[in-house]
């Protein structure tokens, strides 16, 4: 008590007010903390351990639903088989593509930013509407793609009726909707000093060493970035898959998020879809938790840190 | 990174080292680029080209092949009739009306006062308490969307928008992180001179931070509108009545209405004219807040 009215003590009038202030201005921000991220948090969590259908009174069962998932349900190792898959891919590819495309756009190049436009721009037009001429576009019997494939007598291409190329599909959309992450690249590519490829050309270095030894160092922090915020995002992909192929063919394109939004609002099993929701968040934060710790050996924060 | 980059300009660059790579070497280098370049940007840009020539067709047009890429006679009353097919006006007016309008105007309003808050008021635990933000940030939104929709259940809120625009009030971490971001660059003699004449914390808030900090607000703002007018999974999950949805389930309910054969003719035209008409506001408008959009987007990646 003594120790607490002393710390207490060391803030002046005008600090103690400063506090007031502070925590009037950020108390929208702490009641829906509360409201919406901390109280669903517990409550998911509680939600797992029990037996939900929204009629009836939860029934506890520990971590019944925890157990069935890992050890008794196939279809579970199935979505995560789909969803690491597409993850797996579309994130580093999605990334690599986009950083590709920023140091294209980042050289001397006429017409700027009319290319960035036209990459930016599927990623900002609303998702249902991109599903809508994607499948429109990847119909087997009067799709562009094939169309053209038809006419050079070429093989035609079952993008979204086959199990084997439903992913590879989607995770083609997911990339041609990378245009933020090139924008973003693009931004911090910008602020590399000219000064420092100068330099590296003095001494030598070829196009490659400039690449690897200043742009990649650079801009590491940003490739950090764009990577975990990928991986949230592909990891709840949702929308284009829902539409185009709404988890088949065979289930090959049931994705995490489709798997859960089936449990909780179609099968109404909201026990269930809390325990799939714990997972994937555990999933993230390991994923996320490795990226970290390995950008200790990738990412270069310029002697500020 | 100012250290390296002062250090290296103090070295002048010896004018003829400029030229020491291989001439056939750039060269090559500035056909590849365009080589790559050109074909990829024109495949990034063809879907959207194909959403739009397709609204312009009939069906002769889109089953005929090879698929034609220029259509010839267009039928621009497709947008009209495939907008009537469904109560698409309804669905715009839900769109606008119950939700983006308010959710920007919400989150915008709440977002700025904590953003505030979290920059520039100095008050013990600021930043540590900021930190638990930029955790939520990263929060995936599928833990907390079956017991938020338990709660919204209860509170009879389901068939409402209310689940949608109500979290709004409590700002959005993601919002205030830019928000605070444009604040932190403002100077904060600024502040202490509003002080001694005795303005109050939010008199400079509203008379002297927010007129400066117009484009970061239209930044936030677009962004907001961005994401209210493309929510698919939001709507999906607590409306039921059709009468109440948004554009974006109203574009589904017409391509499961277009997908049952022998329902009405020119299926695809409408489903892509509608889809182009819900896609042009944003075209529109980024096409008209170039800048604001890249300037907005680059900050995010910004290191807080």
């Amino acid at each position: 008590m003594a120790a607490t009215t002393e710390k207490v003590s060391r803030y002046t009038p005008q600090e103690w007010r400063n506090l007031r202030l502070g925590l009037l201005f950020i108390s929208p921000w702490a009641l829906g903390f509360l409201l919406f991220t901390i109280y669903p948090l517990l409550s998911s969590l509680y939600y797992s351990l029990t037996r939900y259908d929204l009629l009836r009174p939860p029934v506890f069962l520990g971590a019944k639903n925890y157990l069935t998932l890992f050890f008794d349900d196939p279809h579970f190792w199935n979505v995560m088989y789909n969803t690491l898959f597409y993850v797996g891919l579309s994130v580093p590819f999605g990334v690599g593509a986009a950083f590709i495309i920023a140091n294209m756009l980042n050289s001397r190049i006429v017409a700027r930013s009319f290319f960035r436009s036209v990459i930016y721009v599927p990623s900002i037009v609303p998702a249902v509407a991109s599903a809508m001429v994607w499948q429109f576009l990847m119909n087997v019997q009067y799709g562009a793609i094939n169309g053209v494939l038809r006419y050079f007598g070429l093989p035609i291409i079952p993008f979204l009726s086959n199990p084997g190329w439903a992913k590879p599909s989607l995770i083609l959309v997911a990339i041609w909707a990378q245009g933020a992450a090139v924008v973003i690249f693009l931004a911090a590519l910008q602020d590399v000093p000219r000064s420092l490829y100068e330099a590296a050309t003095v001494d030598g270095a070829n196009l490659w060493h400039r690449f690897r030894n200043v742009t990649v160092p650079l801009t590491s922090p940003i490739i950090l970035f764009n990577l975990i915020m990928g991986l949230i995002v592909a990891f709840q992909e949702f929308t284009v898959p829902w539409l185009l192929t709404e988890g088949g063919p065979m289930n090959s394109t049931e994705f995490y998020l489709i798997h859960l939004y089936r449990n909780a609002f179609e099968y109404l099993r909201m026990g269930k879809a809390s325990a799939l929701a714990w997972i994937l968040f555990l999933i993230i934060v390991a994923f996320s938790l490795i990226i970290f710790k390995s950008s200790a050996r990738w990412v270069y924060y310029g002697g500020e840190k | 990174m100012t250290t390296i980059a002062s250090e290296s300009t103090t070295r002048p660059v010896p004018r003829h080292y400029r030229d020491t790579g291989n001439r056939w070497q750039t060269i090559l280098l500035e056909v590849v680029k365009y080589a790559v370049l050109v074909p990829l940007t024109l495949s990034f840009a063809f879907p959207l080209y194909w959403m739009i020539s397709s609204a312009l067709k009939v069906d002769s047009q889109v089953y005929t092949m090879p698929p034609i890429l220029l259509p010839f006679p267009i039928h621009p009353e497709n947008f009209i009739n495939g907008w009537q097919i469904l109560p698409f006006t309804q669905y715009a007016v839900n769109s606008v009306v119950f939700y983006t309008v308010p959710a920007v105007a919400f989150t915008v309003l709440s977002s700025t006062i904590v953003a505030y808050g979290f920059s520039r008021i100095r008050w013990p635990g600021r930043d540590t308490i900021f930190w638990l933000v930029v955790m939520t940030m990263m929060l995936p939104w599928a833990v907390t969307m079956v017991p938020l929709f338990i709660t919204f259940k209860w509170l009879g809120w389901l068939d409402t928008y209310r689940p949608l625009v109500v979290p709004a009030l409590f700002s959005h971490p993601y919002i205030v992180f830019l928000l605070r971001q444009f604040f932190m660059t403002l100077p904060e003699e600024l502040s202490d001179a509003a002080r001694i004449d005795g303005a109050s914390e939010f008199g400079i808030l509203f008379r002297i931070i927010l007129p400066l900090t117009k484009p970061a607000l239209a930044v936030v703002a677009l962004f907001r509108f961005l994401w209210a007018w493309n929510d698919y999974l939001g709507p999906l999950i607590y409306l039921r009545d059709e009468n109440r949805y948004p554009l974006a389930l109203g574009i589904e309910q017409l391509s499961r209405r277009a997908n049952d054969v022998g329902n009405f003719s020119n299926g695809i035209p409408y489903l892509m004219a509608v889809s182009t008409l819900v896609a042009l506001p944003i075209i529109v408008t980024f096409f008209f807040a170039q800048r604001t959009f890249i300037e907005g987007i680059s900050l995010t990646g910004m290191k807080g």
